[in-house]
């Protein structure tokens, strides 16, 4: 039925983490409903707004570092291309940090 | 906290049914496709994230997106402050306002491709109007082979295209002011610049987020008048974004970059409107609290 998708596993588990998310972030809303604050980020933001500008920024980060990754071969004198998942953890820890003070 | 009726988002599911298949689906098999290698639609290979490095990594985009970006902010600072001008130079009322409001609105109603065939007569040289004209009065002009000449041609036709749109929505906002606003400032012998500073602006800010907004996106996707008028020439002049990812989608049938180009595009799009939207809002609260103190 979803052939037509061509489905592969990193893409599936993707889609379920942020279908997960938006079911977490439905539950935490209605058990405690958010309140707008101002953090460092340069907006009042709610708990969504967050989640939203960390996730793009974290896309940001990983296609930045995916741009720049084979120039960093001949900056930081590597023997290859530095694995992505660096920038996955650096994305990650910046959406948990816009989520927790942004 | 006062509880709140939850019902209506049972009736906003048939449009969400509706999006899904139309929009949220086919997003996500372009994820799909951007990390494989599509040779036919039985034989893919996962390649991981090769194809955002050859893409992140391709002069040409990169060459695509700046150009895209000056003409969609030359294209704003142009239609903008022409739409707003446009709007207030109308006639208010009476059969001249409705003979203005047709006539502007003519070129709304032309279909793009004939927008850009309109415009390729209109430039050449020897039958056009203003080809025939600008090399009568001495200049050199050629859409087809100078890139800069090109460049002018295509922002003019998005100039002559949509600035309509801008000033019919500008009209619109400023035909919602009430008459008291205007009095208020005759009494306090306002002149016409500061009615048009602290009463029409601040009352178009509505219209003109969405104005903005419009010609914003719609410029960065802006496809048929280019194709039409110099096919993305001379060189790559006026290849702008969609131009060249139709040319990997459709043309070299390239699935994957092309997949990969549009989950990029998708994103830029997505941060430019985000800060244009919340720049805008921010804008009009200022605004709203000066006229509250003032």
């Amino acid at each position: 039925m979803f052939e037509w998708m061509a489905w592969t596993t990193p893409v599936a588990i993707f889609f379920t983490c942020i279908v997960l998310m938006l079911i977490g972030m439905t539950v935490w809303e209605i058990k405690s409903p958010t309140v707008q604050r101002k953090g460092w980020l340069p907006i009042a933001t709610t708990r969504g707004d967050r989640l939203f500008i960390g996730l793009v920024s974290a896309a940001y980060v990983n296609l930045a570092f995916v741009a720049v990754s084979e120039k960093m071969i001949v900056w930081f004198g590597l023997e290859q291309e530095p694995s992505i998942w660096i920038s996955f953890v650096l994305s990650m820890l910046l959406l948990g940090l816009i989520l927790r003070k942004g | 906290m006062k509880p709140v009726n939850q019902k209506a988002w049972l009736l906003i599911l048939p449009v969400v049914l509706c999006v899904a298949f139309s929009a949220i689906l086919p997003l996500m098999t372009v994820v799909n496709y951007s990390v494989q290698d599509i040779i036919s639609p039985e034989r893919r290979v996962f390649v991981g994230t090769e194809w955002f490095k050859a893409v992140m990594r391709d002069d040409d985009l990169q060459g695509a997106l700046l150009r895209q970006m000056g003409f969609s902010i030359s294209v704003l600072l142009v239609e903008i402050p022409l739409g707003i001008a446009l709007a207030l130079s109308m006639p208010a009322k009476g059969w001249k306002s409705s003979a203005v409001l047709v006539l502007v609105a003519i070129s709304l109603l032309i279909p793009w491709n004939v927008v850009g065939t309109i415009w390729q007569i209109y430039g050449r040289t020897d039958i056009g109007l203003l080809g025939a004209t600008l090399a009568k009065l001495g200049f050199e002009y050629s859409y087809t082979g100078n890139a800069t000449h090109a460049w002018l041609t295509v922002l003019l036709m998005d100039v002559w295209h949509w600035t309509p749109l801008v000033a019919l929505l500008c009209y619109a906002g400023l035909r919602a002011i009430p008459d008291a606003y205007y009095q208020a400032a005759s009494i306090d012998g306002a002149s016409k610049f500061a009615v048009f500073r602290y009463i029409q602006l601040p009352k178009l800010r509505g219209v003109l987020m969405i104005a903005v907004l419009l010609r914003f996106m719609d410029s960065f996707m802006i496809y048929t008048e280019p194709f039409v008028l110099t096919g993305g020439g001379p060189g790559n002049a006026t290849t702008f974004l969609s131009q060249y990812l139709t040319q990997k989608a459709v043309g070299q049938f390239d699935l994957g970059p092309a997949a990969a180009f549009s989950l990029i595009y998708f994103l830029i799009i997505l941060l430019l409107c985000f800060i244009l939207y919340n720049w805008m809002q921010r804008v009009g609260t200022r605004d709203n609290s000066g006229g509250n103190h003032g």
